[in-house]
């Protein structure tokens, strides 16, 4: 990419420019509908205590995809598979095992062993390794936007129907239980929809930096928020704010996207963490 | 005039799987347990206390026997029934609002978003039910600082809002001082007597429950023993369901301690106080 931009301060036709450039419409695109996804999700991700469960899962998802390229198939299609086979192995398991760190980081570091082999077998090496473990939003189609925005809509839609019953089994489980919901299936389909938000997110941030985007915006919300429904709005908005921030600057510096929306989002969590602990005296 | 039963147990064998081996909780158990009744659920650790709360909730089915709660097998979407477990799964550090947690109670299984006529019944019914347990003020409290009666008041309220006709609290006064313990009895008492409610409440001590309670069911050994404190708490009762010599003192408050009870797996065994 030869473009040389020159910042302005007119915000407005910084981004006229911006948008000029396909790719970073479709980067913008794919990057708002991942941030929305990865909030919402990541609120109960949070709420459950299964943010390390979520990370593996996008290293289950490094392997699938890999093994994707490496026998032909677009990325996302082995990414989502793996995702989808390893959630539904965790939710079958149960809630409890999600929380085991040790046996689900002994199969991660598998997995991505796995799928380092896989990687160097093929031969296109390093450019899809890095993109896969780090992203490559300025890379993305037009048709990846859409298959993006379609899961992205699937997404939502589960969520906001199981809305409560997710809310009740993570919050009380026993309880929720006894009402009649079913843990199990409701640990399932949540353990689904971590698996195909990680798949469209691996785009934005890839495998490594996923936390960035579905961990770090929930847990600031915990922080802020003491009404569900306020906390998943705090974290969807820092995605959102932190994708667009990240994207602009990347569009003026030489540096990746993904540093970028990393370090926007670690900044509002020092922030925020340094501020409520100054409330407490 | 001879109460109506709300719950009934005949000739109940149930108990867990585990792989090839089972491992029996009750056998041949028959007890009732009459409308509006207060009744304490006392035992040693792993007698089956929180397993006969699954047995009524319908989470565990029996191995032979029957069950019924108002009458017919137990299901697990009773929402007559207001249930408080010992442990909870949520973070402790958890700033979610105590309002929250009740609401759970009254729409936590519905799927979709409420409406807002209908969000503003579900936060009515629940400051409602936060009012009747004297915890209103704690509404918009997240649940990080409250203290452990104050959350137990929060969990009540919860088991409540659905207008339950049975009460299962499983050791509610676990997490409370003394003063607290008998404070808490107190307000469910009052709730459960001005509200026609049910309890059953499983308690390691049954001292802070002596004021509030119309019988006891003791359960050791795969057996229960039913009636009034007195009746089950004495030492030739208990020496019969332990097979094994128990002593049971009464101070001159008339407060119990319960020595003895070696057997089996269960080990050593006392209440103290």
């Amino acid at each position: 990419m030869n473009i040389s931009p020159a910042f302005s301060v007119n915000i407005f036709s910084d981004l006229q420019t911006i948008f000029k450039y396909d790719f970073m419409l479709h980067a913008f695109q794919a990057g708002t509908i991942v941030a929305v996804v990865a909030g919402f999700v990541g609120y109960f991700i949070v709420l459950r205590r299964s943010a390390f469960a979520a990370h593996a899962l996008s290293h289950v998802g490094f392997t699938g995809a890999a093994g994707a390229c490496l026998i032909g198939l677009n990325p996302i299609v082995g990414l989502l598979l793996f995702t989808m086979s390893g959630g539904l192995l965790m939710g079958l398991l149960g809630r409890k095992v999600a929380s085991r760190d040790i046996q689900i980081g002994t199969v991660l570091a598998f997995m991505l062993g796995l799928g380092v082999l896989f990687i160097s077998l093929y031969s296109g090496y390093a450019t899809e390794a890095y993109s896969l473990l780090f992203g490559e939003i300025l890379g993305i189609s037009s048709s990846n936007v859409t298959v993006t925005l379609l899961a992205g809509i699937l997404i939502l839609i589960v969520l906001a129907i199981f809305y409560r019953p997710l809310l009740f089994t993570s919050l009380d489980e026993d309880v929720a239980e006894a009402k009649g919901l079913s843990v199990l299936g409701i640990g399932l389909i949540f353990m689904l929809l971590i698996a195909v938000a990680t798949s469209i997110a691996v785009q934005v941030v890839g495998v490594l930096l996923i936390f960035a985007l579905m961990v770090t915006p929930a847990a600031i919300a915990h922080r802020l928020a003491s009404r569900p429904f306020d906390g998943i709005a705090i974290s969807v908005l820092i995605a959102v704010f932190a994708t667009w921030l990240g994207l602009f600057i990347s569009f003026y510096l030489p540096y990746p996207v993904s540093f970028f929306i990393t370090s926007i989002v670690f900044v509002i969590y020092i922030l925020v963490r340094l501020i409520s602990s100054i409330q407490c005296f | 005039m001879k109460k109506e039963n709300i719950i009934t147990v005949n000739n109940l064998s149930a108990g867990y799987f585990l792989g090839k081996s089972k491992r029996m909780v009750f056998e041949q158990t028959s007890f009732a347990i009459a409308k509006g009744e207060f009744v304490g659920i006392l035992g040693p650790n792993g007698a089956g206390k929180t397993t006969l709360f699954k047995l009524l909730l319908g989470l565990l089915k029996p191995i032979s026997g029957e069950i019924t709660v108002f009458g017919r097998k137990p299901q697990c979407d009773n929402d007559r029934i207001g249930y408080v477990p010992q442990h909870h799964s949520f973070d402790a550090e958890l700033r979610i609002e105590a309002l929250e947690i009740v609401k759970l109670g009254t729409s936590g299984k519905r799927l979709g978003f409420s409406l807002p006529a209908q969000s503003k019944k579900e936060t009515k019914a629940s400051l409602k039910a936060l009012d009747i347990v004297g915890a209103q003020e704690l509404a918009h409290r997240s649940l990080s600082t409250l203290s452990g009666g104050e959350l137990q008041r929060i969990f009540l309220a919860q088991a409540l809002v659905g207008n339950p006709q049975i009460l299962l609290l499983d050791e509610p006064l676990a997490s409370l001082d003394i003063r607290r313990e008998s404070e808490f009895v107190k307000l469910i008492k009052d709730v459960a007597t001005s509200q026609n409610i049910t309890v059953l409440l499983i308690a390691h001590n049954i001292n802070p429950l002596l004021s509030a309670l119309d019988r006891v069911v003791y359960v050791a050994n795969g057996h229960v023993a039913v009636g009034d404190p007195g009746d089950v708490l004495n030492s030739e009762a208990l020496t019969k369901l332990y097979n094994s010599p128990v002593e049971v003192l009464r101070d001159s408050r008339g407060r119990f301690a319960i020595v003895g009870g070696e057997v089996g797996e269960e080990g050593a065994h006392h209440h103290e106080h």
